[in-house]
């Protein structure tokens, strides 16, 4: 067993690092204040190689591996949420689906452009009466001629508005016995004719990210664009769902280092009743909670990530990662507010918004609720998973770093 | 054009650092590049784009020099040398500028060589002006621009940063320039500079591979000490009006005798 990070994964962190504090600490407040997205966040990550960390080279990625890709979130989100909502959506909820489950075809025309940046991905499968309960969802492709026909609403769509491509959910068999059966996974470009979305403000957090809605009225996507097979909607949403987690697992754990480290420096200048407020017990519970949550979090994504370079099925080792940082990434971030005290409740300093984002990963991707009944399930054998047709592919450095 | 680079590893700028024992220490804080020595290998890769040639970066030190070694690998400079000696673990700023000098020398035919201003854990910010003065060379310190380099000529224009304002300053290569942040942020790494940075093998010698040795220490540190505690006390003036409250304040830094 080897806990330690190689060179390549260090230099990872510090050059997504340097990006992140560099580029976007500067004008994050301004962005979260007028619930914008900094216009540079979208080009620059795709310049930067970001957008396509883990994915081949051959796929126009960088060819690196699903660590680098928890690393890079977890840099990311210790700066801010919006800039690790990119990663979800764009790479860990899109961009993986199409090196998992797409054709040849389909990851030359998509995954080619989304990995080197020039196109920028979405996920679609919530829908304003849908959420925990996929299978409830109302939208649909109809088979017609060499064409499928969408209808029907997405909701809660990170990058809705910024995205050009877009991986819906929608049902082609209302007969199927089992509606999961009945859902099939497609790619949309998001320029076709009867394509509309919007943003949502006045969300508690993510403010200076973008999340909206689409909507699709009889919009025709070729019938090469189905991914998969038909049928296989749902479990091609939930194995995206595995890596979409993974990546907010990941950011998770940043954030708890961003309230950690914040609450560190404070306590460190901040005085009390003639000493500096660190040398309370008190505080210092609050500190030491913050140190075990971050490096449990640490543990049990990069275990995630390690399992799937090898290859191996990850769904309740994700899960798990998830539901454990996230719900510990909103306590941390209350900690650090009182240990702030009323400075922490101004945004004068970062730790409020902090607690405002940190709240919509325990809803979004699987709510906490969801994840404990995940574990219950595997704990007490109601739950299993069965091998899919198409896994994750494990990384293989020679694979990835060809041409 | 040869082009080289000099670059140390550091305490993070974020490390605390403090006096045990006598030691300097840092803790477990990571280490890094000088930040200053980043500029140093943006200006480099500037040059080697517009005039070709090649960029090389040396770094004396441990094991833990290999760091700020493949940092500016991955920043894209093509080759890597270490210069590894226990006997340099004392070494002051003309040690190693020795050392630096003997170093480029074995490479031979270099143009340019670049430092960053200074390293931010000595902060002496002699050591580019020292290894010019071994080399026999002129230094260019504090540079800000780069205005003019004709390598087929053999000639040189820039600009110096300088306390009264800014210098232009003409010469001939070979030199050796230190650069200040002026000069332009420096490139992030990129993921295939990473790729490539972290398979290299980067080659050690020793001093006697320069054909050299180790020269007693000019300067040592006998006694290094924290700097003494400082005690603030805050106190917030109120008043019930702004000219209330200034007269208080005023009054106060007369009495403190801070004007």
């Amino acid at each position: 067993m080897d806990f330690a990070l190689t060179d390549e994964h260090r230099m990872v962190q510090h050059m997504v690092k340097g990006f992140a504090q560099k580029e976007v600490t500067p004008i994050i407040k301004e962005y979260d204040r007028k619930q914008a997205m900094a216009p540079f966040v979208l080009p620059r990550m795709g310049e930067l190689g970001i957008l396509g960390i883990c994915l081949p080279v051959r796929y126009g990625g960088q060819g690196m591996d699903y660590i680098a890709l928890g690393l890079a979130c977890e840099e990311l989100e210790a700066v801010d949420s919006t800039l690790r909502v990119v990663m979800s959506v764009h790479v860990g909820l899109n961009s993986l689906a199409l090196l998992q489950w797409g054709t040849e075809e389909q990851k030359e025309q998509f995954l080619v452009p989304q990995s080197r940046g020039e196109k920028i991905a979405c996920f679609g499968l919530t829908e304003p009466g849908a959420g925990s309960d996929v299978a409830a969802m109302d939208s649909t492709a109809r088979l017609s001629g060499d064409k499928y026909i969408i209808n029907g609403e997405k909701m809660w769509i990170s990058l809705a508005t910024m995205a050009d491509h877009a991986l819906i959910v929608a049902r082609t068999n209302p007969d199927a016995p089992d509606p999961h059966d009945g859902l099939s996974a497609f790619m949309v470009e998001l320029d076709q004719p009867g394509v509309s979305c919007g943003d949502i403000h006045g969300k508690l957090g993510v403010r200076a990210g973008s999340t909206g809605w689409l909507s699709f009225q009889d919009v025709e996507i070729p019938r090469q664009n189905l991914i998969g097979e038909e049928g296989e909607g749902f479990k091609i949403a939930m194995s995206c769902l595995d890596n979409g987690r993974y990546t907010v697992a990941a950011g998770a754990t940043g954030l708890i280092r961003a309230s950690l480290e914040a609450s560190i420096k404070y306590a460190g200048e901040r005085r009390a009743f003639g000493r500096e407020i660190g040398k309370f017990q008190l505080v210092q519970q609050k500190i030491a909670h913050m140190v075990k949550s971050y490096e449990a979090a640490q543990l049990l994504y990069l275990r995630a990530g390690w399992m799937k370079n090898q290859g191996v099925r990850n769904t309740r080792e994700t899960s798990l990662a998830k539901w454990f940082a996230t719900d510990a990434s909103f306590d941390a971030a209350s900690e650090a507010i009182q240990i702030h005290g009323a400075y922490g409740y101004s945004d004068e300093y970062d730790v409020e918004r902090y607690l405002r984002n940190a709240k919509g990963a325990i809803l979004y991707e699987g709510t906490s609720e969801i994840h404990q009944l995940m574990q219950a399930g595997f704990a007490l054998g109601y739950r299993d998973d069965v091998p899919l047709r198409c896994e994750l592919p494990a990384f293989n450095v020679d694979a990835w770093r060809n041409e | 054009m040869k082009i080289i680079v000099c670059v140390k590893q550091v305490p993070d700028t974020a490390a605390k650092v403090v006096v045990e024992n006598g030691q300097v220490t840092w803790g477990d804080a990571p280490l890094v590049i000088n930040p200053w020595d980043e500029y140093a290998v943006e200006t480099a890769l500037l040059q080697q784009e517009a005039h070709g040639g090649d960029v090389t970066v040396i770094s004396v030190g441990g094991e833990e020099a290999k760091e700020a070694l493949k940092h500016a690998l991955a920043m894209g400079c093509g080759n890597a040398i270490q210069v590894s000696e226990p006997a340099l673990a004392n070494a002051d700023s003309l040690v190693t500028s020795q050392v630096l000098a003997a170093a480029i020398q074995k490479i031979g035919d270099v143009d340019m060589v670049f430092f960053g201003r200074q390293a931010i854990d000595g902060d002496v910010g002699v050591t580019a002006a020292q290894t010019a003065r071994v080399l026999g060379w002129p230094a260019y310190t504090l540079v800000s621009a780069i205005s003019e380099l004709d390598p087929g000529n053999g000639s040189i224009r820039v600009e110096r940063s300088v306390e009264e304002g800014r210098q232009v300053v003409e010469g001939k290569l070979p030199s050796v320039v230190s650069v200040v942040k002026d000069i332009g942020e420096p490139r992030y790494p990129s993921f295939m500079g990473i790729r490539k940075a972290s398979r290299a093998e980067i080659p050690i010698w020793s001093v006697a591979d320069l054909g050299t040795e180790v020269s007693d220490p000019v300067v040592t540190w006998p006694e290094i000490t924290n700097p003494p505690k400082q005690e603030v006390l805050t106190e917030i003036v109120s008043g019930d009006s702004s000219q209330e409250i200034a007269e208080t304040l005023a009054g106060k830094i007369l009495e403190e005798k801070v004007l």
